[in-house]
């Protein structure tokens, strides 16, 4: 099929309205199926028993006296889940995360699991598994593990990117650099240089939904999943893979997601789920802990900064340059590489280099948190930005406006960009009146910009007009903040008819094409392109049936607002016939209308967003609260506008957390101190105000509505944000993230004795 | 596991003292159910004590008040005359857990679970309070900072229930204020807190006065130190500085997820000036 994706200006009729959406009545009257809330017959509990050593050589495992318990249906350890991974070594590490092997790498590393009739007897049988471990040194600092002398979590592992390869093995698994100029020279032309170091903490992506699914795999070797997940097609290879099945064989449904925000795009427990299955005979229901989630589910990195920015005494940067170390887990990421690409985009740069090393460290496996390293990468940059505007005595909303990139700036991490958002942002925050707002006593005011390139990816998406002309829209993203409700819209657009007659569900994996999982702020985006060709795919079976009613050439026949309409002089005397009319006749002039749709997303246009903080600080406690904040961001087009509005305050609430509480806390041990919401302090509807948001439409090219992703852009700049917010009301700058009471009143008190 | 729901404070005795495995004492269970969904405790018998006659009641004495062991934090804040009698403890127990929790957590069970950061505590030692023990051997009554030992131990005895807190009847120009440092609004735990109870002659000099401190050492402190510099004086400036500084002084607190060392102390000494000030405008001092 030719699809043109390309941008058109258009007016709307259904896109940019904000109906309700079609799963909010059933969850807020709890009838909404959640991953816990599926069942089968004769289903058993799953647990899974984990190490309480941050590094252990797994000597031997006697799981003998577990199996003799009376309810005991099996017991796995990673002997029943054999490496089939055939030299992928990003699978090979979800496998090892999934059930260690030959280590326990963290705190919280699964090592067997049990299948059990009641979750009682599933809890004794975990105390009966012996396991003989030979506890090895451990580092979870990132800075730490980057020494010579620091335990090495994987000998095989020697630093890439490097120009001379290693001879020695490491911490870090790879060196990467983005840029271009001459930063040299860029800080010889410089009048004022600022240089600084930071540190964030690790953070939790904190859904409130526990990673939960019901395994259950049949004598055939066919089985069906039930899961919680960002992308049950996603779930599904990497199930198959893991299990040495044909991917057609795994049905896998995904149910309705209590957030994920990228802790929910990797399998985690689900492998040990079907594997319990097979060697039971039984579906298994495995759901995590709140402390399990924690300590064995992907939290963010946590980050070592080094900034370095000069600029004319007019404001312009000569040059950037930043060196920033992110922590993995104990497995090879890419994170400071994304740090690295993302931490100058927001500017216009001759010279700029950025430097990245992922390190390993005894701590869960790191999976993507919203715009993933993004925003440790803004809080070094916009601390700084706003210090160096400061030794130059410029407005800080000015000095970024100099120097903001637009249409053309070659980005610092290498393509060059189109129309983009970052100054106009910048212009609407200038604007605002937040910005004029009077402050009190101990008040600061902080802003900051942030950057998020998007994603597009593979979409699969169905949509069948019913013989009553309502239409069933199937798509294959799954959906975390309202896609349904704007996809229908956007169904509802095309074909010209009202929302209402719209129903949109999230099919199977067995129901529809591959899809790519919903993140990159992929869902909308992606989703509604291949919604709008799926539409016009059956706007043009519409239009023959029309033309087929009324015995004329389908050339002559248009669609317009819901309607075929015969053209030309010759047809003119033709009544217009509608969707439902066409949609009634269906059975006697071909059978079944549809339009189908599989394509790859390309153009996601990159986003942009600026927000404004106003923060109290408490000087003789460190105690701070957030008394207003503003978000504006680009939408490109805001499909539905209130959920556009949603994704806005809650990564902005988000970042809020990050920025003042949030933070995994290890004790000598290496055991994680705080794994519950009790002292993973994020915060409570009290500890945030109204969040405030205005959408800003630059529509992106590369899509017929001009849609960009809006979900992650939100929580990039809040730590920084915030972090100026806190430097303008107490005089102190913070490196330290999170700015938690007792960091900023260290901070003061050293300030006050100088 | 056992269940067991006795009627009378003697049955509950019984069973509990008879128990050869581990028992736990029931009442609102927002520690205990917590702690067995955590498998932090097994216990083989729990004994709910809410159907015991008398443990759910506030009474008011010729001597002052009588709060059952069953009492929920939230029915303490519907007592008018204790809100006026005992503001700082009210104000106290209406800082644990959430909304939720408040209807069904008791102070009883606040001290008994034996946190020092606990946040009835300070509040209740700060005003004197007595717990009426009932025992295999009879009753006694003990003051309230005798019954935490250190962090989740208490002294009581095998078979012993904390039946009742006696608060006593108040002395005019008298009042308490509790209040507690968590990073957020609500839904937290005390990083360090501070509960002062005061009582004014007609002039507005304090004649008497206490002051404990909460997560702030092993258990509750009653720091006597700090009860002296403010005896005597009219709660000016440099008292304040100087109660803050003994405050501080009287902390033994340790380095942990909710907090340094430095900071308990230092905040000890702020939340300790504030709570005075507050104690001291209820007491009618200005």
């Amino acid at each position: 099929m030719n699809f043109d994706p390309r941008y058109s200006n258009r007016s709307f009729s259904s896109v940019g309205t904000r109906p309700i959406r079609p799963d909010g009545v059933d969850k807020v009257t709890g009838r909404a199926r959640y991953g816990a809330d599926f069942n089968m017959a004769g289903q058993l509990v799953g647990r899974i028993l984990r190490s309480p050593h941050a590094h252990a050589v797994i000597k031997k495992i006697d799981t003998s006296k577990a199996e003799k318990l009376a309810g005991v249906k099996a017991v796995i350890t990673a002997k029943d889940l054999p490496d089939l991974t055939d030299g992928d070594a990003a699978m090979y590490d979800i496998l090892d995360n999934c059930m260690a092997r030959k280590k326990a790498l963290y705190d919280g590393h699964a090592v067997a699991a049990v299948a059990a009739i009641d979750a009682r007897t599933a809890r004794q049988a975990l105390k009966l598994i012996e396991v003989d471990y030979e506890v090895l040194p451990h580092v979870t600092d990132v800075d730490e593990a980057m020494k010579h002398h620091a335990p090495l979590i994987n000998d095989a592992i020697f630093t890439e990117g490097l120009e001379e390869k290693p001879v020695k093995p490491s911490n870090v698994t790879k060196r990467t650099q983005y840029g271009h100029g001459d930063v040299h020279q860029g800080f010889a032309q410089a009048d004022f240089v600022v240089e600084r170091s930071f540190k964030t903490e690790q953070t939790h992506q904190g859904y409130i939904e526990p990673h939960a699914c019901v395994a259950s795999v049949n004598p055939d070797g066919t089985a069906e999943l039930w899961v919680c997940t960002q992308g049950h097609f996603v779930y599904r290879q990497h199930c198959a893979q893991l299990l040495g099945m044909e991917a057609s064989k795994l049905r896998v449904t995904s149910s309705e997601i209590g957030g994920g925000f990228g802790g929910k795009t990797h399998v985690w427990a689900e492998p040990v789920a079907l594997a319990l299955s097979r060697k039971a005979g039984r579906p298994v229901k495995l759901v995590m802990t709140r402390e399990e989630v924690f300590r064995a589910s992907g939290p963010t990195s946590a980050t070592s900064i080094d900034v370095k920015i000069g600029a004319k005494k007019d404001g312009t940067i000569t040059a950037a340059e930043a060196t920033l170390r992110y922590s993995c887990g104990p497995y090879a990421g890419m994170w400071a590489e994304i740090g690295a690409m993302t931490a100058f985009a927001c500017y216009k740069l001759e010279n700029v280099k950025t430097v990245g090393y992922e390190v390993l460290v005894n701590r869960p496996k790191t999976a993507a948190y919203r715009a993933p390293s993004a925003p440790m990468a803004a809080f070094a940059v916009e601390s700084a930005v706003d210090e160096l505007a400061k030794e130059i005595g410029m407005d800080p909303v000015d000095f970024r406006i100099k120097n903001a990139a637009q249409e053309g700036t070659r980005a610092s991490y290498g393509p060059v960009y189109g129309p983009i958002g970052i100054g106009p942002t910048l212009e609407a925050v200038k604007n605002h009146p937040h910005m004029k707002a009077p402050l009190g006593l101990n008040q600061g005011r902080g802003m900051a910009c942030g950057f998020w390139f998007n994603f597009g990816g593979q979409t699969c998406t169905d949509l069948n007009i019913g013989m009553d002309g309502s239409v069933s829209l199937a798509v294959g993203t799954v959906d975390v903040g309202g896609s349904r409700a704007s996809l229908s819209l956007v169904a509802a657009e095309e074909l010209g008819i009202d929302y209402s007659h719209v129903k949109a569900i999230v099919a199977d994996t067995s129901s529809l094409g591959y899809n790519d999982m919903t993140d990159g702020s992929r869902g909308t985006f992606s989703s509604s392109m291949a919604t709008i060709s799926a539409a016009r795919n059956a706007i043009k079976v519409l239009r023959e049936r029309a033309a087929q009613m009324w015995d004329i050439g389908v050339d002559d026949v248009a669609w317009e607002k819901g309607h075929a309409v015969a053209k030309g002089e010759k047809h003119g005397n033709l009544g217009k016939l509608s969707l439902k009319e066409i949609a009634a006749a269906s059975g006697k002039t071909g059978g079944p209308i549809a339009g189908h749709s599989e394509l790859v997303a390309d153009g996601a246009g990159v986003s942009f967003a600026t927000h404004i903080c106003d923060i109290e600080v408490d000087p003789e406690t460190g105690s701070t609260r957030v008394l207003r904040y503003t978000v504006v961001q680009d939408a490109g087009k805001a499909v539905h506008p209130t959920y556009v509005e949603g994704q806005y305050q809650g990564g902005a609430a988000q970042g809020i957390g990050w920025a003042l509480n949030e933070e995994y806390i290890y004790g000598k041990d290496g055991r994680l101190q705080n794994p519950g919401f009790l002292d993973y302090r994020i915060p409570v509807c009290s500890d945030l105000p109204m969040i405030d948001t205005q959408i800003l439409e630059i529509p992106n090219p590369n899509h017929p509505y001009g849609v960009r992703g809006v979900g992650e852009t939100s929580i990039v700049p809040p730590l920084a944000a915030i972090a100026n917010a806190v430097s303008n009301a107490v005089g102190v700058r913070m490196s330290h993230i999170p700015m938690s009471p007792p960091r900023i009143l260290a901070a003061l008190e050293a300030e006050r004795e100088g | 596991m056992r269940y067991i729901r006795p009627l009378s404070i003697e049955d509950a005795v019984g069973e509990l003292a008879r128990a050869v495995g581990p028992a736990a004492i029931l009442a609102g269970g927002s520690d205990l159910l917590v702690r067995m969904k955590g498998g932090f405790i097994e216990p083989e018998l729990i004994v709910d004590i809410k159907a015991i006659n008398g443990l759910s009641d506030i009474q008011e004495t010729a001597d002052g008040f009588r709060i059952g062991a069953a009492v929920p934090c939230a029915v303490l804040g519907e007592n008018k005359a204790l809100r006026k009698a005992w503001p700082g403890v009210v104000e106290a127990a209406k800082l644990i857990g959430s909304k939720q929790v408040q209807g069904r957590c008791t102070i009883v069970g606040n001290l008994c679970n034996a946190s020092p950061a606990a946040d009835s505590v300070p509040a209740l030692v700060a005003a004197g309070a007595k717990a009426v023990i009932a025992g295999p051997s009879g009753k006694r009554t003990i003051a309230v900072e005798s019954v935490p030992t250190g962090p989740g131990r208490t002294s009581l005895a095998k078979g012993e229930i904390v039946e009742a807190i006696l608060l006593d009847k108040r002395a005019p120009n008298s009042g308490d204020a509790y209040q507690r440092f968590i990073p957020r609004t609500e839904m937290d735990i005390a990083v360090v807190s501070a509960g002062v109870n005061l009582t004014l002659d007609e002039h507005g000099v304090i004649k008497a006065a206490r002051v404990a401190l909460g997560a702030a050492a092993p258990t509750v402190l009653l720091v006597a130190e700090a009860a002296q510099v403010l005896v005597g004086s009219k709660l000016d400036e440099a008292t304040l500085e100087r109660l803050a500084k003994v405050c501080s002084g009287a902390c033994r607190p340790i380095d942990d997820k909710r907090g340094t060392i430095e900071f308990r102390r230092k905040v000890a000494g702020v939340l300790a000036k504030r709570v005075a000030a507050t104690a001291y405008e209820r007491a009618g001092g200005k």
